[in-house]
């Protein structure tokens, strides 16, 4: 009686669950159709299916429109800001962490502060700063920058990783006589292994996305990242709508295959450090 | 006690911590842990910033200061045209844009927490469906939806006409009147999953035994969401609110893309990342630098200062609850 009573509540509830499916995935689904059809198809039907698919518009984007200058910029600088920042934020959040030393509170309360900063309003006073150092227009300058705005995260999350592993394990080792660096290099690093992935998986995105520094601090189209150069593209390709669908598409694709990839890393690492 | 003065140095110190005391380690070591992130961050990110406050109180011809201003650059930007007019706006509409965010982000994120809760099967892929759009790059969002709501060859106004809507079929971002409300909505569209994802998770850390007392009680279903779950939510309904706020006030690349940096059609969708883009690089003029500073330091002053009084209030709610 009582299901009787619900099936068209039911009905209802399944008609708005997946038909907010197809309002969340439609429009990517559609970038994905037009990015493999003729911008005179585009134009003549909105809405159809590709009569004939064609990577032609991949092509053109990533050769001529110097897609891959830009995915190859993003890459590096990206992967270079997070190892980089990665590697400090590991090495600073140990003794945080683990040591007794003067100043230690207030250190860790610094870099703390920096997850309650907006960084980019600091803009102005980088600019000047990259400008008096001869960082403009270089990959390298963005790189640090970077690095830079993920330390107080990553300082965050790893000192809390260390701070959960028994005080024994550095102890031992201790009276073992190793040496500081050995016990941080060969015991406690390989330990926060998890964190380490997770953190670095949290720095990226972002990052790859950072679309206001690259705008203001770089100057040239072979120094562009993704985002810069899609502003370009967008501004110059104006009427080529499969061309546009295309560089969209290439803009967004790594990070779904990232994503697709590194789920399972992502959950072991969140639940390795609540495990504890 | 006779073999202490024949350990090594570590040892002695390993010996002198003892159990259940943190090791202290000599400076050396401890530079070369702290140094060379202390050094990055302070050099661009916490110099910068400072430096930005600095900057806001001096008078600028270019980038030479020219003298101390006190608060002229704060003065200038409430009180000088066009600064008085576009910040008041611009600030409106971000407003605004939180205010619809929220409103409509924090209702469907719930509403499908809450429907999803005991869906069965489909409930992993719908769940990834609705935060699939997260994933996505703002600007990226942005140039899409641009492309979707073109009046003359987008596939909103196509779908419309296609279904005998015609009338509908508006040019969404060229009206000063509709602008606004569709950067919303897409705003809204690409974050639902997160409010939803937090509600869930919140959901499923209520014991069932609240709602089974509830029922036990006689209550209904909408007074047992009322006056169970919901004041249970307040801890995932305070994060959504305090992230969006922060998230809305600093947005930039979804408005960019959608309207340019000026905010079109006629400013009706200008919000204060894009002024404080243009103040500082576009049109700021020889007082660029002062101006834009002064207008960096405001909006951290209203950011931090509204977030912090909603974490306490939040917080606050939480305990009542306790």
């Amino acid at each position: 009686m009582r299901a009787g009573r619900r099936a068209p509540g039911r009905v209802a509830v399944h008609l708005l669950l997946w038909g907010y499916a197809v309002v969340a995935l439609l429009p990517l689904v559609i970038m994905v159709l037009n990015s493999l059809r003729p911008t005179g198809e585009i134009f003549t039907a909105p809405l159809g299916l590709p009569a004939s698919p064609t990577l032609h518009s991949y092509r053109q984007v990533w050769t001529e429109a110097s897609f891959s200058t830009y995915f190859l910029n993003s890459l590096t600088v990206t992967c270079g800001a997070v190892l980089l920042g990665t590697v400090v934020s590991a090495l600073a959040a140990y003794p945080l962490a683990r040591y007794d030393f003067f100043g230690n509170r207030v250190l860790g309360a610094y870099f703390l502060a920096g997850l309650m900063l907006p960084i980019r309003l600091g803009l102005v006073p980088i600019f000047y700063l990259m400008d008096s150092m001869g960082l403009i227009d270089s990959l390298l300058g963005l790189t640090l920058l970077y690095a830079a705005s993920g330390v107080p995260f990553c300082v965050f999350v790893l000192s809390a990783f260390y701070r959960s592993l028994p005080g024994e394990l550095d102890e031992a080792a201790r009276i073992d006589g190793a040496g500081e660096f050995r016990i941080f290099g060969r015991i406690m690093l390989p330990l926060v292994r998890p964190a380490l992935a997770s953190v670095m998986l949290f720095q990226f995105v972002p990052l790859w996305h950072e679309f206001l520094y690259p705008l203001v601090l770089l100057r040239s189209d072979e120094k562009f990242t993704i985002p810069r150069g899609l502003s370009q593209f967008f501004g110059e390709y104006t009427t080529d709508w499969s061309a546009l669908f295309a560089g969209l598409v290439l803009a967004t694709a790594p990070l779904f295959v990232l994503f697709v990839l590194a789920t399972k890393q992502i959950i072991a690492g969140l639940t390795a450090g609540m495990s504890k | 006690m006779v073999q202490a003065r024949e350990l090594s140095a570590p040892r002695r110190r390993a010996a002198r911590t003892g159990a259940g005391r943190r090791y202290v380690p000599r400076w050396r070591v401890l530079a070369v842990f702290l140094l060379p992130a202390l050094l990055l961050y302070s050099v661009f990110i916490v110099y910068p910033l400072v430096s930005a406050l600095d900057y806001s109180f001096f008078e600028w011809r270019g980038i030479r200061q020219v003298g101390f201003a006190g608060f002229d650059n704060y003065r200038d930007l409430l009180g000088i045209y066009p600064y008085d007019e576009q910040l008041w706006r611009a600030f409106a509409h971000n407003a605004l844009f939180f205010a619809g965010t929220m409103l409509i982000q924090t209702t469907v994120g719930l509403l499908f927490a809450l429907l999803l809760f005991r869906y069965g099967r489909g409930k992993r892929f719908l769940q990834g469906a609705f935060t699939t759009p997260y994933l996505v790059d703002p600007l990226v969002v942005g140039y899409l939806w641009s492309l979707l709501l073109n009046p003359m060859f987008g596939p909103v106004n196509a779908l419309l006409e296609a279904v005998g809507l015609d009338s509908w079929a508006l040019p969404w971002l060229g009206d000063t009147r509709t602008a606004l409300p569709i950067v919303v909505l897409v705003n809204a569209w690409q974050w639902v999953g997160f409010p939803m994802l937090l509600f869930s998770a919140a959901l499923a850390g209520i014991p069932a035994e609240y709602h089974e007392a509830a029922r036990v009680d006689g209550a209904s279903a909408w007074q047992a969401f009322r006056r169970v779950t919901l004041p249970l939510l307040t801890p995932a309904i305070g994060v959504v609110s305090v992230l969006t706020f922060i998230g809305n006030f600093n947005a930039f690349g979804l408005v960019y893309a959608m309207s340019g940096s000026t905010g079109s059609p006629a400013g009706s969708t200008d919000v204060l990342g894009l002024l404080f883009y243009r103040v500082a690089f576009v049109e700021g003029g020889v007082e660029a630098i002062g101006r834009s500073s002064a207008l960096a330091v405001l909006m951290f002053v209203f950011i931090f200062g509204v977030s912090m009084l909603a974490t306490s209030y939040f917080r606050r709610r939480e305990r009542k609850l306790v």
